[in-house]
């Protein structure tokens, strides 16, 4: 009989390493991607191809530079997800120096100059987004009106930054909500406000994002506790808002159904590096981001806020944890950090 | 004078204010958004600086320790006021960009920490001296984080530097980068924090070096040769 004498975690199943982990969230998004390119044409596979690129060149430079092992950090494919959440938040019009300085920026600063992955504060792809949202806030609130996606070589020229983008782009639900916000009658005369069940068009993108991170669930890659955390933070307050003055707030399943809204909640909420551990901790992290996101979209400057939502409660993170730390096992009541 | 030179190399590089204390960072980041900016509070700061730190060793021997810290500060205060309005008087413009900062060279930790943890225990010169090197050092790291900010957040290098030099100055500026679009962040106080977190580990990253050559090229000596001891401390 041999005994086990390996040290913990004792695991027997193959394939159950960080990269396989990160492959299954790549596979995850991939209804997505095709909502996104299908509604705003190949601008958002081009933005992945290049952002995947240009990450995977930054992680190498880097890791060379600070003498790890190249080949076996680069296969954990955080490198690759990374670069796949930022580039598809990013609207599908965005030049190819966008992309270049956003990921570059994550990979390098926010990832391997706090030591690499699992050392990272913050959520690196959301920390890449902001930087370029307070950066270019022109280039990155430009999307396209959805059903009138460039053709493929338009596309490419709008990567290239030859032509001028404005004969595609158009508002989206949450900027035209931010716009007439509180005007019934111009809010019932925007065509882009009444889709299917929310947010013309951005509903399917919405809905492709919610069956990737059911799957996600179901493969037990993220638990349920952040996603509902977020969708029912977000409903919970969103809800008496609207039930109080239609006019001026916009329905939960607006809401929940726009921008980056499931996106963020399956896929950047649950970094598991960045975001709270404990089971409560974990609902708390993920209500409160909800609420902030409906707080900075109603109130905020820029329309849509799951980044620097996410990014404030990476930094309470930490806090969170302290007091949600759950009662091992022998222990009367939970220990809280170093009180006693 | 070994002495002078410890001091200097202090300032400038052991010691620096701005990379090694982590003092002053209030201004070294608000007001390093370009040249001219950094050069001008630097200036201000250094002259601070020095003259407080020759006023303090002056009077050492006269304040008794209870009340040498609110002595001190109107030392300070009094110099930073003859600084602001000298500042008002010649570089007016400048002086409106600057604000609120040139007055709050008072409570920049640098300048009271170097009265209290210098000037009031040495002799006039080597207290001059040191103020002068110390201001020289968060000087430089001021300039550096202003150079660096301003290509990145506009393209250009010693622009509107006739605030400061007069209008000769005027043709001074140099573009980096024809038709750029600027970037915000680098302007913005993130850029700063980010900028000097770079400059730090720049420096400690030389450090390092150097300490390892210096490690290599002792070990590369030949040695005296030394008995080898069994019992005792081995040193």
């Amino acid at each position: 009989m041999a005994l086990i004498t390996v040290s913990s975690p004792h695991t027997t199943k193959k394939g159950n390493h960080t990269g396989a982990f990160m492959r299954q969230v790549i596979y995850a998004t991939a209804p997505g991607l095709a909502a996104l390119t299908w509604l705003f044409g190949y601008g958002t596979l081009l933005n992945v191809c290049f952002a995947v690129l240009v990450a995977v060149g930054c992680e190498a430079l880097f890791l060379r530079a600070r003498g790890r092992d190249v080949s076996f950090y680069l296969s954990d494919f955080s490198a690759v997800v990374t670069a796949l959440l930022l580039a598809l938040a990013m609207p599908p019009t965005s030049p190819w120096w966008l992309i270049l300085i956003g990921t570059a920026f994550a990979i390098i600063i926010a990832k391997q100059l706090y030591g690499g992955l699992g050392m990272n504060p913050f959520n690196p792809a959301m920390v890449g987004y902001v930087l370029l949202l307070i950066s270019f806030p022109v280039e990155m609130t430009r999307w396209i009106a959805p059903h009138e996606a460039p053709a493929l070589s338009d596309s490419i020229q709008i990567f290239l930054g030859q032509t001028n983008v404005d004969a595609f782009s158009g508002a989206t639900p949450l900027d035209t909500m931010r716009t007439w916000a509180g005007n019934a009658e111009q809010l019932s005369n925007q065509p882009i406000l009444h889709g299917a069940f929310a947010g013309e068009g951005w509903e399917w993108v919405n809905a492709a994002f919610l069956l990737g991170g059911l799957y996600l669930m179901w493969r037990r890659i993220i638990t349920w506790h952040i996603p509902a955390g977020v969708l029912a933070g977000l409903t919970a307050i969103a809800l008496p808002f609207w039930l109080f003055d239609s006019v001026r707030f916009a329905d939960p399943l607006f809401h929940l159904f726009s921008g980056a809204a499931m996106l963020g909640a399956f896929f950047i909420a649950t970094d598991p590096v960045s975001a709270a551990t404990s089971r409560n901790g974990r609902l708390i992290f993920g209500a409160l981001i909800g609420v902030l996101v409906w707080v900075i979209r109603t109130f905020g400057g820029y329309p849509d806020a799951m980044a620097f939502a996410v990014l404030l409660m990476n930094l309470a993170a930490p806090t969170i944890d302290y007091y949600t730390q759950p009662r091992t096992y022998g222990h009367k009541a939970a220990h809280r950090g170093a009180s006693k | 004078m070994t002495d002078f030179k410890k001091i200097t190399l202090d300032g400038l590089w052991k010691n620096n204010p701005a990379t090694v204390q982590i003092l002053g960072l209030c201004p070294l980041l608000a007001v390093s958004g370009s040249v001219v900016n950094a050069l001008g509070l630097g200036l201000a700061t250094m002259a601070v600086l020095a003259s407080s730190n020759a006023c303090v060793s002056l009077i050492r021997h006269y304040v008794t320790d209870a009340v040498r810290l609110p002595a001190f500060v109107m030392i300070i205060a009094a110099l930073v006021t003859v600084i602001e309005m000298l500042m008002q008087a010649y570089t007016f413009e400048l002086y409106e960009i600057l604000g609120i900062f040139i007055p709050l060279i008072v409570t920049n930790c640098v300048v009271l920490g170097r009265a209290d943890g210098f000037a009031a225990k040495n002799p006039v010169l080597p207290s001059f001296v040191d103020g002068a090197m110390m201001g020289l050092g968060f000087l430089i790291i001021l300039l550096m984080l202003g150079a660096l900010r301003e290509i990145l957040g506009q393209g250009t290098l010693f622009s509107n530097m006739q605030l400061l030099f007069g209008p000769a100055a005027q043709t001074w500026q140099i573009t980096v980068f024809t038709d750029y679009k600027g970037f915000l962040f680098a302007v913005l106080p993130p850029g700063a924090f980010i900028g000097l977190g770079l400059i730090i580990a720049g420096k400690n990253v030389i450090d390092k070096r150097l300490k390892e050559a210096a490690k290599r090229k002792d070990a590369e000596s030949p040695k005296a040769s030394r008995r080898v001891r069994t019992t005792g401390n081995v040193a």
